[in-house]
């Protein structure tokens, strides 16, 4: 992003980066602010072979500008394309030799839909496991998805460390 | 006297009913989950993926992986859950979430909320706010009544690029409580102390005022 090699980018919320929203005002990056429920139903649509659907989502909104409205059922309706990719760049907690994957916490969130949706799925973990460590029951990303796993070494960072005193006893 | 951050917060309590799943946005409405009422259990959605969020963590229960929508560091309700954001969105569009609360910069007779943007001035996306609005059927809006200026927020005509349209039936401001139907706002709280005057005054669009309309009591 600091290098300028990102032409266009599709996102839902940019409000913290100072460098994308220096570029976006100067129109050196193209960005296409998308609902983040139409975001992340484009990518699971995208994976799952599916080219558009309607949603209620922007209906009425400079979002809806130039697309297909439907009405069901007395309400309108927004046609949105799916997105598929190149390459899915994914950040996992575990996976094992098959590319199966587990997240943890809310680290999932757009992960698991982003790793159906490239061509090449490229995925980092926290750490790789043997085959057959991972209980299939509780696997989130099938390894039919993944193309790629590397072992990372992490520093997780918190945008918003937010506590409360610890004498506050729990609920 | 206009109501406190706190207040705004206090008073939409006042409206949770037990066993209601509920998504507050970032600001006043996180604030809410402060005074949920004795004897009412709520679960709070955070759209990000987690249902059951819990109190802030205290400084040895900080997990990097577990944040709300604000990014800042939550914990997890007995009976919480996690999901992907497609999972999470499924809840929210299809209509399973009990009450959405969230800000706006603008909202009019029609129910049109304008939220996510300041042409020119202030562009940081809507996040999933589009979403929510489309999605609820019980949504309340905690705004200020009019800027520092004296401009009202509650307009015959929203201004700014809509998050929403005619999605809006409940707006709580600091001087009153506002219902949205058939094209007007009614006037159906004032806060303490605050003259029916002033909040006619502070409203743009066409505000309906019963006989009787009732101070908020806390």
């Amino acid at each position: 992003m600091i290098d300028k090699q990102i032409k266009k980018m599709v996102a839902s919320y940019v409000g913290e980066n100072a460098h994308f929203a220096a570029q976006m005002m100067s129109g050196e990056l193209d960005v296409e602010l998308t609902p983040q429920g139409t975001l992340a139903e484009k990518i699971r649509a995208g994976g799952a072979g599916i080219p558009a659907f309607y949603t209620a989502t922007g209906y009425g909104t400079p979002v809806a500008e130039g697309k297909e409205v439907k009405a069901y059922d007395g309400r309108h309706y927004i046609l949105e394309e799916s997105i598929k990719g190149d390459f899915a760049i994914v950040k996992a907690w575990k996976a094992d030799p098959y590319g199966n994957l587990i997240f943890r916490k809310t680290a999932r969130n757009f992960n698991p839909l982003a790793a159906t949706a490239g061509k090449i799925t490229v995925v980092e973990v926290e750490e790789i496991v043997a085959l057959g460590e991972l209980d299939p029951d509780q696997i989130h990303t099938p390894g039919i998805y993944v193309n790629r796993v590397i072992q990372g070494t992490f520093e997780k960072t918190i945008e918003q460390r937010t506590t409360r005193p610890s004498a506050t006893p729990s609920i | 006297m206009a109501l406190s951050r706190e207040q705004l917060a206090q008073r939409v309590a006042q409206e949770l009913k037990d066993g209601y799943y509920v998504n507050l946005g970032i600001g006043i409405p996180t604030l809410v989950a402060n005074y949920v009422p004795d004897g009412i259990e709520v679960m709070l959605q955070s759209e990000n993926g987690l249902l059951g969020m819990g109190q802030f963590p205290t400084e040895d229960e900080i997990d990097a992986d577990l944040i709300n929508a604000g990014k800042q560091t939550v914990t997890m309700a007995t009976g919480a859950s996690i999901f992907d954001s497609a999972a999470s969105f499924a809840m929210i569009r299809g209509g399973h979430v009990d009450l959405t609360v969230l800000g706006a910069f603008e909202v009019d007779v029609n129910g049109n909320i304008a939220s996510y943007m300041i042409p020119g001035k202030l562009i940081k996306g809507m996040g999933g706010a589009m979403d929510l609005v489309a999605g609820a059927d019980n949504i309340i809006v905690t705004m200020t009544h009019a800027s520092k200026h004296g401009v009202s927020k509650l307009l015959a005509n929203c201004t700014l690029p809509l998050t929403g349209k005619a999605c809006i039936k409940k707006v709580l401001t600091d001087l009153a409580f506002i219902e949205i139907k058939d094209g007007k706002f009614h006037l159906l709280e004032r806060a303490p102390r605050v003259s029916i005057e002033e909040i006619v005054k502070l409203t743009d669009g066409e505000l309906e005022v019963p006989e009787h309309v009732p101070e908020m009591s806390f």
